[in-house]
């Protein structure tokens, strides 16, 4: 597969995937909103978010003061923030048309039609009238790019671009998610806004139901952590996106890439043997941002190595 | 319609299902079809503008219909002219017999903006020059088809063939039941059998690409299209390099050879160390492979210098010259400005003719006699007196019409086909082509950046 056609499949995904991501932690913090909580508080929340997206130089430059209607403005329909999800979808679609004939025609038109819709729903005002409803089509748009792909497309290295392109992501946004949550905590004491903050962090990851069916106890932030991290078998764990980076990085292989496999290789299996309990005796953020930086060399390597490779 | 308003004899069984369609229904379906084409994507794209304006080319749901016969007879056409064609661009780069017997004259070929002196001697797999040609032709009358235009570089328009039809099967299946339709839909697989076909000598399993100069371009829509149908890389020139007197992609494995390029980019991008030093488009290096017959390039490098209008008004001596046979297929006469005594015919009849720039495209810089108002006429005359050469005049056909759906109903509308002739170890097309249709009344021009239209193109099987 050509290098520039791997890149534009790869960012295609992790745009798509950014997308979903974003509108997911819009969606929680909207829902947290209802709760009856201090205007401080609310503020607080919000900003943590633009804290997650590191995105708050920019928005304070823009906007100033933090509030929910700016916010959620900036975080969806600013062309200028490369996070919004406008941005990640044109962006998306851009990557899509570029390579459509490599794309089967479902795929494209999926993504053609997201984009196409985007636009309708924004100027038709839904996102102020209904936000969450509008979160809900971004999540589902993501679910149908992501279902029409392994529905339709021939299993080769197309494939493992995208499923590299939204694993990485994947990974990366749950990191954050949850090492900003736990940051909250550690200066927080109220375990009953607790309760709240953990089930909001798990209804953002779809996982209040799994966390219920696997611990059926209460939530407690070690199980969560501990969830989100090391369990293969939540599908936007650390563990689960590392299992997924590693499978298709090895389809994929090529004559310069096994330093880039080896370091991969290494992640999972830190998360696949690691422990909860000594995750947080050494400190749950210093291991995100660790994993963090880890994600981020990863993606650079897999650019370096397939997709913009040096001539001849 | 015959000119008597009388249904021709093989739009009789449309004309009937026609009749039973309501205004609102054509309506419905014609949103539906809109809608589907916007939805796949199938626009073409402005130049300059941002993705939001990508504009559809209009799709009229009323087929254009061709009995067997007359295919029959174009296709016969087709075939002999693309084939003496090709055999005149070949001589052209090697012995020139054609202007040695004084057919054409040497001034044309050589003062011709499309000769490549680069391509003097070069020999290309089978001879072959032309591997797609896109054939304009018109109809004045039963069984009288005239070429308008060959267009021997890049031609583009193939996929809205097949997305016209793919269109038509979908809003309208009992139609095709009812009509016998010859299928254009394995057009892919006869290119890419074509392709492969005019591999560098000694390839025994070709790698085909399709080189496109980037999403931007107006056609980006149809490279897309074909390299996906034919199951090969779309390439841009910077996904190519050349080393070690190969043409090789940069894949995510490493280099893989290149064998066949069918480049949907014009000569002057190809390579910046031979042609436009300032193209990021093509790929330093390419003409070196490529004179070393070590690549092959769809369509070859100097094509052009057989399908300019001021070649063309040679075509039937052209045919006459390499095939010893009489043209199946009729030329426009033309009259050359160039020649003090046709200059003069075409300064007194200007009102009544269309005037064409030689190496005009895309319905810009000509004047169209009959259309134009007497100040336009009148500044034309003053341009054709300054540069009579790069000039040539036909008069107006009566060109054949086809109905139309249009705001008010359906009613008549001026119509051009092209048909897509391969040209490799053998000649092959699909039957049929691109129809389109000029969607003004009255007016003759069907480029779509004119506000031309599309519409499927039904060659009957009996």
């Amino acid at each position: 597969m050509l290098s520039r056609t791997a890149d534009h499949l790869f960012w295609m995904a992790r745009y798509t995937e950014r997308a979903e991501n974003t509108a997911r932690m819009l969606d929680v913090n909207v829902q947290t909103a209802l709760l009856p909580q201090s205007e401080d508080a609310a503020r607080q929340a919000w900003r943590a978010m633009l804290g997650i997206s590191e995105l708050q130089q920019a928005y304070d430059r823009k906007h100033g003061a933090v509030a929910q209607r700016d916010v959620i403005e900036f975080m969806v329909c600013d062309p200028d923030n490369p996070s919004s999800i406008i941005a990640c979808l044109t962006a998306a679609r851009e990557n899509a048309r570029a390579v459509r004939g490599t794309l089967t025609t479902e795929v494209w038109e999926v993504q053609n039609q997201t984009y196409l819709d985007l636009r309708r729903r924004l100027h038709g005002g839904q996102l102020r009238q209904d936000p969450s409803q509008f979160f809900e089509w971004v999540k589902y748009r993501s679910h149908l790019s992501r279902g029409v792909t392994l529905g339709t497309m021939l299993r080769d290295e197309a494939v493992n671009f995208m499923r590299l392109g939204t694993f990485l992501e994947r990974a990366d946004n749950t990191a954050r998610i949850l090492d900003v949550k736990f940051h909250d905590s550690e200066s927080e004491a109220e375990t009953r806004r607790d309760f709240y903050y953990w089930a909001a962090l798990l209804r953002s990851v779809s996982g209040f139901e799994i966390y219920r069916k696997v611990y059926r106890d209460v939530i407690t932030p070690a199980r969560v952590a501990e969830l989100l991290m090391l369990r293969a078998d939540m599908p936007r764990s650390l563990l689960a996106c590392m299992d997924e980076v590693v499978d298709n990085l090895r389809e994929v292989r090529n004559d310069v890439s096994s330093e880039t496999e080896r370091l991969a290789g290494q992640l999972h299996a830190e998360l696949r043997f690691g422990r909860i309990d000594d995750i947080l005796q050494r400190g749950l953020h210093d291991t995100l941002t660790e994993f963090l930086q880890r994600i981020y060399e990863l993606g650079n390597r897999v650019s370096r190595d397939f997709l913009v490779p040096l001539a001849a | 319609m015959m000119a008597d308003g009388a249904v021709r004899p093989h739009y009789r069984a449309f004309a009937e299902w026609l009749a039973q369609q309501t205004h609102d229904a054509i309506e419905r379906k014609r949103a539906e079809a809109d809608l589907a084409f916007r939805r796949v994507g199938i626009t073409f794209a402005v130049y300059g503008d941002n993705a939001g304006t990508e504009r559809l080319i209009p799709f009229d749901m009323i087929p254009r219909i061709i009995p067997a016969h007359e295919w029959a007879l174009l296709q016969r056409g087709l075939e002999q002219r693309v084939r003496a064609l090709n055999m005149f661009i070949d001589d052209i780069y090697h012995e020139q017999h054609i202007i040695r017997a004084g057919v054409v004259p040497a001034e044309q070929i050589y003062r011709n903006a499309q000769y490549r002196p680069e391509m003097q001697g070069i020999r290309v797999a089978s001879d072959i020059y032309a591997h797609i040609a896109g054939i304009d032709i018109v109809r004045a009358g039963a069984g009288e088809f005239y070429v308008l235009e060959d267009n021997l570089r890049v031609p583009s328009g193939v996929s809205y063939m097949l997305e016209d039809r793919k269109m038509m099967m979908r809003l309208y299946p009992e139609l095709f039941a009812s009509h016998k339709v010859a299928p254009v839909e394995h057009y892919p697989d006869l290119l890419l059998d074509n392709l492969r076909s005019v591999a560098p000598v000694g390839v025994i399993d070709p790698t085909v690409v399709v080189m496109t100069p980037g999403m931007y371009n107006s056609a980006y829509f149809e490279h897309a299209f074909l390299a996906q149908q034919m199951g090969v890389e779309l390439v841009e020139g910077k996904d190519l390099f050349v080393n070690n007197n190969a043409v090789w992609m940069r894949t995510t494995r490493g280099p893989r050879r290149v064998d066949v390029i069918y480049r949907r980019l014009d000569d002057d991008f190809l390579d910046p160390l031979a042609f436009r030093a300032d193209s990021a488009l093509g790929v330093p290096g390419l003409l070196s492979v490529y004179r070393a017959g070590r690549v092959t390039l769809a369509n070859a490098i100097g094509t052009g210098v057989a399908d300019d209008k001021s070649i063309y008004p040679y075509v039937p001596a052209i045919i006459r010259f390499y095939l010893s046979e009489e043209p199946v297929l009729n030329n426009v006469p033309t009259y050359q400005c160039r020649h003090r005594n046709e200059l003069d015919y075409t300064l007194a009849n200007l009102a009544q003719l269309v005037v064409k720039e030689v190496h005009g495209a895309g319905g810009y810089g000509m004047l169209v006699g009959p259309a134009a108002s007497k100040q336009e006429v009148e500044d034309f005359r003053a341009r054709l007196l300054a540069r009579p050469d790069v000039y040539i005049a036909q008069p107006t056909l009566a060109l054949s019409n086809c109905p139309t759906f249009v705001e008010n109903g359906v009613a008549p509308r001026h119509i051009d086909l092209r048909p897509f002739v391969l040209s490799g170890k053998t000649i092959s097309m699909v039957p049929g082509g691109l129809t389109r249709v000029a969607l003004r009344e009255g007016s003759l021009v069907v480029n779509s950046s004119q506000g031309g239209g599309t519409k499927d193109t039904w060659v009957l099987e009996q």
